[in-house]
């Protein structure tokens, strides 16, 4: 434990570190109420196709079963969804993908109520499935009959199949390609991701005499899930109240609704309560990946190097239902410079709606894609002008005074630092390590990315108990990365006070204070900016009525470690926060509850030098930056790639927690490796070919590099909590570009499509060598 | 539906199972003893890893009926184990866990790995415990958590 109270910058585990190896912890799975039923769903068979009716008379006379939902039981109204209200709770009127929820039951075992869901019959009237983006753009079949007339919250352009589009210029984009010497220009593919979060989506729903429902669920945002219930059920926010026990990890895949919706109408329907937990292969099918994007790429330079244009183009599967695909497109796009200057750019792209689960939120939203192409790019770049791709990379960085695309802030900026960093820890100049094996191609790569910090609303509680100890209520659920021990970390340090002393209460709708959610790497700049600037309101708090008891000025007084108020310099003459707080429990002023609200304002888009249509995010900024190189052997005969080390610098702004960032650094690493080389859900015409983890690889102990070498860049961000910036998806976007680079480097071959499994490596390798 | 009696950390339960009921959901809906997680039902994920005989097996894999004259091991009943406890400090002190959803089997199948050998190599944990998977960690804080704890045993 910290001394003294003092905790910025320590390596303190998570505060629930215990609970969770011995198996307390409680997960939504582990939750059982009273009387309460088991839920399943009858997954859709076919990719598109039209529901003519439904005959539940079997389902309902199995055992134990108590109530079953359909598209029925749904009003016509209740469609809901992030950027275009185009989804229903439930199938409605058609199904468009493969295991796609159709019907839900709750019985009083798991297993009848998985037997009733399967004798629910359907009957279908099959449809032509649309499975690939171009396909869907130019059919005439239709996806969504009545798209043009769904709510939307942002411009999408959307008509026919077409989810979205954006397209963002700047500078003049034909101009700056005549004026360059040379242009590149290269196409890349990239693979639908499962999340595979260890713990698969659930939720437990239960109804109250009143009718007001009550949801446990793993999530990112308690909010959202009230919101898409709302929506879903036609319920208003009020009659809802959603939490959030422990979350078994996300990455994206729990931010949106998964099937809280499902099983609140089960609850409500049944007036029981219900839980429902996915299958591992449920989880697969059900839920959302993510995107495939397919990207085109051009960068106009002068022969010295220096990038003057830029075109990007790109071309996103969307799956069935838009979730957050406009805004993945446009924040991918809005990255496609990356963290360099390039004066003429035009980004524009497409998102198709297909017959597949939807595509969302994961890991790099956007950028992890982007980053593949335009980093794989610049290397190719850097190999025909004969330069050092970190060379090249720094003669084109942004510098400090340099603003986002768009015109937005940066923030702090970390760049030169973490590609030097790397660079020395690698020994890069020294080319790397001689391969191990004689078959063995090995290189060194390099790659570079940037990630945001802040968008959206954020706030925090602070209360102090009547002993001085503190309750911290955020409602930003830590999906395991140890965020709340972060907040709390922030909260301590504001005080004076050790961590042990504050505590923090679990994401509730009816008590926690709004966040959008933990998300977008903007939990510990958001929402530790709530914790921090609440908690100084209580510091002063306490010393308004310290300077009552000690009968001096407010201005004279200073916050003492443990949890002290005293006249400064004059350390003896002080009061405790628990008699200041008794005081004004019992007599004067009432108890010190705090709280700090605010929304993220530094515009995205200046429109006096960039124009951007269809880009659906407002407000956005303060970024974090990374640097990667690896070290890869290519086994020449089976063309398998194996990472042997990494080093992985992140600006991070500020480390409130050391111990914490580099597991985010870590984590996200080895997750982009897998991303890079291992992973890819594969359809067998409009199935899922590999749902299940025996035939959907994640990297495993002895797939993991030998070492990973995290580096901590702290460049001090001017908006953030004591400085810090996000951590949480940086450390994962520029790592399939680092090791497609190192694989070309080895003198493998340059892959150009994602993952890098070892048969394409070897047939690359084998085509490179016919050409030549 | 036949009874059966189950030896769970050294408490015999006299239960009624279907005999297809597996141990995993004996375990969680019939003891409460949800510390053993359900990650895939299939014998791939490892968060079900509990000690049958001193064997960390799949609790998603083992029929309860097949366990009657066996003792089983779950995390609960680590509680007061040596090694147990070494790990738990060492994974808690090193950030060997995020999310935590995988921890209770790592746990077990490293508590069995140190039981059987307490002084693995580098490369004997990678391997001994490769058939857990963790999302989170990218695993190299587990692997120093695990040497930490075996040192720690061996002072």
């Amino acid at each position: 434990m910290s001394k003294g109270g003092r905790t910025l910058g320590e390596r303190l585990p998570q505060g629930n570190a215990r609970e969770k190896l011995t198996g307390s912890a409680q997960y939504t799975a582990d939750l059982y109420l009273p009387g309460m039923l088991h839920g399943a769903i009858l997954a859709s068979p076919y990719p598109h196709a039209r529901i003519k009716g439904y005959d539940l008379s079997a389902a309902l006379a199995m055992p134990g079963v108590k109530a079953i939902v359909t598209g029925d039981d749904l009003n016509e109204s209740w469609r809901f969804g992030v950027f275009v209200k185009d989804e229903y709770a439930l199938a409605k009127g058609k199904v468009l993908y493969v295991g796609q929820p159709v019907a839900a039951v709750a019985a009083d075992t798991e297993v009848q109520a998985r037997a009733a869901a399967a004798a629910v019959h359907v009957t279908y009237e099959q449809i032509p499935a649309l499975l690939t983006p171009e396909a869907a753009l130019e059919s005439e079949v239709r996806l969504h009959d009545k798209l043009e007339e769904y709510e939307t919250v942002c411009d999408t352009g959307g008509h026919g199949n077409l989810c979205s589009r954006t397209d963002i210029r700047e500078g003049d984009v034909d101009k700056g390609f005549r004026e360059c010497d040379l242009v590149f220009e290269h196409r890349f593919e990239t693979q639908a991701q499962a999340h595979v979060a260890l713990e698969p989506c659930a939720a437990l729903a239960q109804v109250d005499s009143g009718g007001r429902v009550t949801i446990w669920s793993p999530c990112q945002s308690v909010f959202r899930v009230q919101a898409f219930v709302s929506e879903a059920l036609g319920l208003s926010m009020s009659r809802l109240r959603c939490l959030s026990p422990h979350v078994g990890g996300s990455f994206g895949l729990k931010f949106e609704a998964h099937i809280q919706p499902i099983v609140a109408a089960l609850a409500m329907k049944s007036r029981r309560a219900v839980k429902l937990v996915l299958s591992r292969e449920e989880d697969f099918e059900m839920v959302r990946a993510r995107h495939p994007f397919s990207i085109r790429v051009k960068t106009g330079v002068r022969r010295d190097g220096t990038f003057v244009a830029r075109e990007v183009e790109a071309l996103v599967d969307g799956g069935a239902y838009a979730d957050d695909s406009p805004s993945v497109l446009g924040v991918a796009l809005f990255k496609a410079r990356g963290p360099y200057r390039i004066p003429h750019v035009h980004f524009h792209g497409r998102v198709a709606y297909t017959n597949k689960l939807r595509f969302g939120a994961f890991r790099g939203f956007g950028n992890a894609q982007m980053t593949f192409a335009t980093e794989s790019h610049i290397d190719e770049i850097a190999s025909a002008l004969k330069m050092d791709p970190i060379e090249l990379r720094l003669k084109n960085i942004m510098r400090s005074e340099d603003a986002w695309l768009g015109g937005g802030i940066s923030g702090s900026n970390g760049l030169k630092q973490c590609i030097e960093e790397v660079r020395r820890a690698s020994a890069w100049q020294q080319g790397g390590p001689k391969p191990a094996s004689s078959s063995g191609k090995r290189g060194l790569g390099f790659a570079l990315a940037a990630h945001q910090s802040g968008f959206l609303a954020s706030s925090a509680i602070i209360r102090l108990l009547e002993d001085g100890t503190v309750v911290l209520n955020s409602s930003v659920p830590d999906l395991g990365q140890g965020s709340t021990t972060v907040l709390r970390q922030l909260c301590a340090e504001v005080l004076r006070i050790p961590i042990g002393n504050v505590t923090s209460a679990i994401p509730d709708t009816d008590g926690s204070s709004y966040d959008w959610g933990a998300g977008g790497s903007r939990l510990t700049f958001m929402a530790g900016r709530s914790v921090v600037e609440a908690s100084q309101r209580v510091a002063d708090r306490l010393k308004q009525h310290a300077a009552e008891i000690l009968e001096c000025s407010p201005a004279d007084l200073e916050l003492l470690e443990g949890g002290f108020v005293a006249v400064k310099g004059v350390p003896q003459r002080r009061t405790s926060y628990r008699e200041i707080s008794t005081r004004c429990h019992w007599h004067s002023g009432g108890p010190i509850i705090e709280s700090h609200s605010w929304v993220y304002r530094h515009p995205a888009i200046d429109s006096r030098t960039t124009s951007a249509v269809g880009f659906p995010i407002s407000d956005i900024g303060n970024y974090s930056f990374s640097a990667v190189v690896v070290d890869v052997e290519v086994d020449s005969v089976t063309g398998k790639t194996q990472v042997r080390s990494a080093w992985a610098a992140c600006d991070v702004g500020r480390a409130i927690n050391p111990m914490l960032v580099e597991g985010q650094i870590e984590g996200a690493f080895v997750q982009g490796m897998g991303y890079a080389l291992l992973e890819e859900m594969v359809w067998d015409g409009a199935r899922i070919a590999n749902p299940t983890l025996m035939d959907y690889k994640i990297p495993t102990f002895k797939e993991a590099p030998d070492r990973i070498y995290p580096i901590i860049v702290e460049s001090g961000d001017p908006d953030g909590p004591f400085g810090a910036k996000g951590v949480g998806e940086i450390g994962l976007v520029p790592v399939a570009a680092a090791i497609a680079n190192a694989v070309r480097r080895a003198g493998a071959a340059r892959i150009f499509h994602l993952p890098m499994t070892a048969e394409r490596v070897l047939n690359a390798m084998h085509g490179a060598e016919d050409q030549d | 539906m036949g009874e059966v009696t189950l030896n769970i950390n050294g408490t015999a339960y006299s239960i009624a199972v279907p005999s297809t009921e597996t141990l995993l959901t004996t375990l969680r809906d019939r003891l409460g003893l949800t510390g053993t997680k359900r990650g895939c039902n299939q014998g791939v994920c490892g968060a079900c890893t509990v000690a049958i005989d001193d064997v960390p097996m799949r609790a998603c894999l083992s029929l309860s009926a097949n366990c009657a004259r066996a003792g089983v091991r779950t995390i609960e009943g680590y509680e007061s184990d040596r090694i147990a406890s070494a790990l738990v400090s060492a994974f808690e002190r090193g950030a060997a866990l995020q999310c935590g959803f995988c921890s209770p089997g790592m746990i077990v199948v490293a508590r069995e790995l140190l039981a059987r050998n307490p002084t693995p190599s580098e490369t004997q944990i990678r391997e001994g415990l490769a058939g857990n998977l963790c999302r989170c960690t990218g695993y190299q804080k587990i692997v120093s958590a695990v040497l930490a704890a075996a040192d720690e045993l061996q002072r």
